[in-house]
């Protein structure tokens, strides 16, 4: 009786690239300065004036359309998309419409399950010019509209409706955000709005292959909004065809505050955007040794990367595909093993220590105060016996705030480690005649009271005996040698 | 063959208000043109690349190098109710 439902997303990513100036003209595509600041003729919509295209905006456009195993096309061209917003000052939006830079690519995402891969299509990737701003906050009975965004360069990455859970959704636009970030087209931040995404989704029953009524969603500016947002649809969407009503082919705006999705109000006509050949821009036909060269300019990607860390780093899958989500990580990771630290042993202090002073000031790898070499100088400490891996996490904690070397801080705080037999057996002898009880107790069997004794010792070295010393005379003394 | 309804579809479209004897008087007139393209149908075109630009020109782009804006008191001189550096306009979202 029960039908199962399988879900149908396919996202639209819009990117913005990392330009100096506007695509059809010289203004600045600088952040958060005063409104209006950064706008001219030609990105205000003067009568009489021109576009003229970026160069470097079709550069990364291709770029991407490469790293994305797209296929270039020969000959692409723009296309006026006609409607009225305050916005949106021409009247019409320079896009792209049947002819853009790149079709038919696709990306390898990580289903969650172990670590299979699934390929996800890539329909195509266009060109076009960013919206200006409309500010509604605080405006009363107006709206205020600020055009500095108005003609930032603008990607469009439309994936085929390949995708099947929230997951995959969020999964996809990580992979693409990663690739984006290592290819140094767009900085990825969502908050701030360069990363943006609308998703249609649509259910239909399990085993059918014809696609159900599809709803657009609009306003998730975050990976958890995304899948938040996904996960609300597919439940409302079910609940709506198992009660036998209709989905209503319609805009949906994800609601942070209600973590509801709502109908947004829509015009008739919202649709019709009457595309045509844009006059004022001529076509474009990139050359093929153009391409090439702009193909020979792309790193190496995250998946081949991650693939590469694990046969030549021996990492796990999991820290593999850790490090290398981010390019300046895994510069950082593989820094610090050109400089001689065990791959495993620096992977795990990037992931745990590093990463956790990191989260907490809120900074990203590039600012980290800690370079490379500096774990690489705590790791051969820690190797040579210096200092013990507990000490070591304070000298780690110490180097990071105060950019100071590890022998700096060993040396101010008195942290070498104590392995001297004599030293620490002395300590040992302290703490068994201190405590005539529980040495009685273990002598008579109470094993467990071992972990007494580590403490104690532990607690009078503060923390710097050595810990494999510190057992080995336990036992010995414990026993009564 | 265009109709009234059409006219009126693009006319809204387009944020025209036009007069009933304005929509019979374009709908007359596009019919006209409509005409005039059935009649260049009849061309034979199979063998003839779909013209994308009137002008003869490929790849024209600019380099990636920010110059001066202009001043926002130039760039506002035009709106006709601007506040605080803003465009002013009547409230978007209801």
């Amino acid at each position: 009786m029960s039908v199962r439902y399988e879900t149908v997303i396919g996202l639209e990513v819009h990117a913005q690239l990392l330009t100096e100036s506007k695509i059809f003209c010289g203004c600045s595509t600088k952040f958060g300065l005063p409104p209006n600041s950064q706008t001219c003729p030609v990105c205000t919509g003067m009568p009489g004036s021109l576009p003229v295209l970026n160069e470097k905006a079709l550069l990364f456009t291709i770029k991407t359309g490469l790293a994305m195993n797209c296929g270039i096309a020969p000959f692409s061209r723009f296309a006026r998309k006609n409607y009225f917003y305050p916005d949106l000052p021409k009247g019409y939006q320079i896009s792209q419409y049947e002819l853009p830079v790149c079709e038919r690519g696709h990306v390898e995402i990580n289903t969650g399950e172990g670590f299979l891969t699934r390929r996800i299509g890539i329909t195509r990737i266009h060109l076009e010019e960013d919206a200006g701003k409309n500010i509604h906050e605080g405006a009363g009975p107006y709206s205020f509209v600020d055009l500095n965004r108005a003609g930032t360069p603008l990607m469009e990455i439309v994936s085929e409706p390949d995708l099947r859970s929230p997951k995959e959704a969020s999964a996809y636009m990580r992979k693409l955000r990663a690739i984006l970030r290592y290819i140094g087209v767009c900085d990825g931040n969502m908050e701030q709005g360069s990363l943006r995404c609308d998703a249609n989704i649509s259910i239909r029953p399990e085993g059918s292959t014809k696609l159900g009524t599809k709803v657009e969603l609009k306003n998730m500016n975050s990976f958890k909004f995304v899948e938040k947002a996904l996960e609300y649809e597919i439940k409302r969407q079910t609940s709506a065809v198992k009660n036998g009503e209709a989905i209503i082919q319609e805009t949906r705006l994800w609601d942070t505050s209600t973590g509801k999705t709502h109908a947004m109000r829509s015009k008739e006509e919202a649709h019709d955007y009457r595309y045509f050949p844009e006059p004022d821009l001529v076509p474009f036909m990139p050359a093929r040794e153009w391409v090439e060269e702009i193909k020979a300019g792309i790193p190496e990607l995250p998946d081949a990367r991650r693939v590469r860390f694990i046969a030549a780093h021996g990492l796990s899958e999991y820290d593999a595909e850790m490090l290398t989500s981010e390019r300046a990580l895994a510069d950082w990771f593989e820094e610090s093993v050109k400089l001689g630290a065990q791959p495993k042993a620096a992977s795990n202090w990037i992931m745990g220590e590093l990463m956790r002073l990191l989260n907490e000031d809120g900074i990203s790898i590039e600012e980290s105060p800690l370079a490379p070499a500096g774990l690489v100088e705590l790791l051969k400490l820690m190797d040579s016996g210096t200092i013990s891996g507990k000490i070591a996490k304070t000298v780690f904690d110490g180097m990071y705030r105060s950019k100071k070397s590890a022998d700096q801080i060993i040396k101010e705080q008195g942290l070498v480690q104590i392995s001297g037999a004599d030293e620490l057996g002395a300590v040992i002898d302290q703490i068994i005649a201190a405590n005539p009880g529980e040495t009685g107790r273990f002598r008579a069997g109470e094993e467990k009271l071992f972990g007494f004794f580590v403490g104690q010792a532990m607690k009078a070295t503060r923390g710097k005996g050595n810990p494999a010393m510190i057992n080995e005379l336990l036992r010995k003394k414990l026993a009564g040698n | 063959m265009i109709e009234s309804k059409d006219v009126m579809k693009i006319a809204d479209l387009s944020r025209l208000t036009l007069t009933g004897e304005e929509v019979r008087l374009y709908s007359s007139q596009l019919n006209g043109i409509l005409q005039y393209v059935e009649k260049l149908k009849e061309l034979e075109t199979g063998g003839t690349e779909p013209t994308s630009h009137v002008l003869d020109l490929r790849n024209v782009t600019r380099e990636d190098r920010a110059t001066a804006s202009l001043p926002v008191e130039d760039v506002l001189r035009n709106a006709p109710d601007p506040k605080d550096g803003f465009y002013r306009v009547p409230r978007i979202l209801e």
